[in-house]
């Protein structure tokens, strides 16, 4: 920090005095972050805001005499604007802008070890979570991005006009590679376009990595075969280092493979980042598992918020990301889902607050992802599901394929019939989500697939209000 | 609760390959074709049709029916190229495509006649 003499004076200041800048004109390469934040009893708003502004840039907590060597003025973070959170009197929300020049290129993993690294634990505040970021455009141009994008796997995949279908293999543990292969060759032989390891399907002494994808190839190879369709497993080659991560990658290429799978959360944004090139490089499909994520994100008053986490992946690259449902058996608003999905899909998101967004992001020409739609879903919410979530997206059932009396084979050829019945509705302009136990009754006359499939579920329900409601003075 | 059934799906039986979005559905009709035009039309997407032999239903590449009906948003006119397809290629599996040329993607892709299989 500098006086007004420009001359050195050590001690300790106030944060505010450096970089609280309430009349600061945001300029359009700035990297925006909006944090809520739960300062110590006693310290005053400014000042909470400034010290996160200055922990998560150029700060420290005393004066140096090298800070006269730099053009602080310029690289230093700063606070710009507070507003009250709506309904919580305990926190607020402060907005930030840093010059891009703070951040290396291309790397989600400089941008958040500044955001989200020291300025966490920081004494001053009682919470602290990081609610969005505006990645500016010229910083969007140097992320690799999804490898492919939805437009292109539909294309690799041929298939277009629908939602797609995927199905986690269950028991998630245990299983030998044989067994499993089968489990896969029934669900996609009945109807779906995916199965999927579960994330922690690594590589256990129960079944080798290399055993399952051989078997897994042979009940894709198989299915296709069978029903004239292209199929693909999410083969997950999340390891425990990057060179062994990179040889389950090549085998899958080997064997020919459309699609892998990496937990990006656990596997960390440099393993992530890399595989994502990998993929580009070889023409194989990304699908990215979320394991950690609710660690970072459901709690209201501290972490980081999905939104992030979405957009950090979208720029680290990935063509699906889970989603959440809405529907299903996990966590997940209405209103904040269709942010978050809009935030994976869309060129450019204006700022939407009902949605949580807090910031426009323009994502240029940066092919968008599918967003995957798990847990705990079977053929009653299909309706909602296609409401919801349009043709972009990517249903992923488990016990809702795998749970059917008659089997997996039958279990998928259910899910399929469902999700083309109601397609088909409301391409004939027809609202799925009221008509939709009308819409399933009539295709289950066709299909005594699907018509177990509705004797079997009928009454399941999950209820539970949600932990992490948006914020809104009525919540 | 109904009594369990076998899945029937045979390799050795080509009448259990299926062939894209509304495969799983019973065949169409011509009404339901209708709808399915109309939704196309309104959305603003390229009518199209394509047609291939059963053995070959895999290929990226089926045969195009003339071009695209670029800007035709009467609905009997594409009913009536559907028609036209089907009645010169009678064995054939013959598809309607909406083009979205905003996503540069097919916005509908759906088999409205099908072929015979051998």
């Amino acid at each position: 920090m500098r006086n007004t003499s420009g001359s050195y004076s050590a001690g300790v200041k106030d944060y505010r005095h450096t970089y609280w800048e309430p009349n600061y004109p945001v300029k359009e390469t700035d990297l925006l972050a909006c944090f809520k934040i739960t300062p110590q009893e006693g310290v005053p708003r400014e000042e909470a805001a400034a010290a996160v502004a200055a922990e998560s840039s150029t700060g420290t907590w005393t004066t140096v005499w090298t800070d006269l060597l730099t053009d602080l003025d310029h690289y230093k973070g700063r606070a710009y604007r507070i507003e009250d959170v709506p309904g919580d009197p305990s926190c607020f929300y402060a907005f930030i802008a840093y010059p891009i020049d703070l951040f290396e290129e291309g790397s989600v993993v400089n941008v958040l070890t500044s955001l989200a690294g020291n300025v966490f634990g920081f004494k001053a505040i009682r919470a602290l979570r990081l609610e969005d970021v505006r990645f500016p455009l010229a910083y969007v141009m140097t992320c690799g991005g999804p490898p492919h994008g939805i437009a292109v796997e539909r294309d690799i995949m041929n298939k277009y006009g629908r939602p797609l279908l995927g199905c986690t293999i269950k028991p998630k543990l245990g299983l030998s590679a044989k067994n499993y292969g089968r489990a896969v060759y029934e669900c996609l032989r009945g109807g779906l376009d995916f199965t999927k390891d579960d994330e922690n399907v690594n590589s256990q002494p129960f079944m080798r990595w290399r055993q399952r994808f051989d078997f897994v190839a042979e009940a894709v190879k198989k299915a296709e075969a069978e029903t004239g369709e292209r199929k693909g497993h999410y083969l997950n080659v999340t390891a425990p280092t990057p060179e062994e991560m990179y040889k389950r990658a090549e085998h899958a290429k080997e064997l020919d493979m459309p699609i892998i799978m990496h937990d990006f959360l656990t596997g960390g944004f440099c393993a992530h980042t890399g595989l994502a090139n990998w993929c580009r490089n070889n023409g194989i499909l990304l699908h990215v598992h979320r394991a950690l994520h609710a660690v970072l994100d459901r709690d209201r008053h501290h972490g980081i918020h999905f939104r992030v986490l979405a957009k950090c992946l979208r720029l680290s690259g990935g063509d699906h990301l889970h989603s959440g449902t809405v529907v299903g058996k996990l966590e997940g608003d209405r209103e904040a889902t269709l942010g978050w999905i809009d935030l994976m899909r869309e060129r450019f998101i204006p700022e939407n607050r009902a949605r949580g967004i807090f910031f426009d992001q323009d994502f240029g020409f940066m092919p968008g992802l599918f967003p995957v739609a798990s847990g705990g879903i079977h053929v009653w919410h299909i309706p909602a599901l296609v409401a919801i979530f349009g043709d972009d997206s990517v249903m992923q059932f488990g016990g809702g394929t795998l749970g059917h009396p008659w089997g997996n084979a039958a279990g998928a050829c259910a899910n399929r019939v469902a999700l083309e019945a109601c397609v088909e509705a409301r391409n004939q302009g027809r609202s799925v989500e009221k008509e939709g136990k009308a819409i399933l009754l009539a295709a289950a006359k066709n299909s005594p697939e699907l018509k177990a499939a509705m004797e079997t579920w009928k009454e399941i329900k999950f209820e539970f209000d949600t932990v992490d409601k948006l914020d809104m003075a009525h919540a | 609760m109904s009594e369990m059934q076998d899945y029937k799906s045979r390799l050795s039986d080509p009448s259990t390959r299926k062939f894209g979005t509304f495969s799983y559905l019973p065949a169409m009709t011509p009404e339901r074709i209708r709808k399915q035009v109309e939704f196309i039309v309104k959305r603003g997407w390229a009518p199209a049709l394509e047609h291939t032999e059963p053995s070959h239903l895999m290929d990226d590449y089926w045969y195009m029916w003339k071009l695209p009906l670029f800007g035709e948003t009467n609905v009997d006119r594409v009913l009536a190229e559907a028609e036209a397809c089907h009645k010169a290629n009678p064995n054939n599996h013959v598809r309607l495509v909406g083009y979205d040329k905003l996503k540069q993607t097919q916005g509908a892709t759906m088999v409205v006649f099908r072929g015979k299989t051998v």
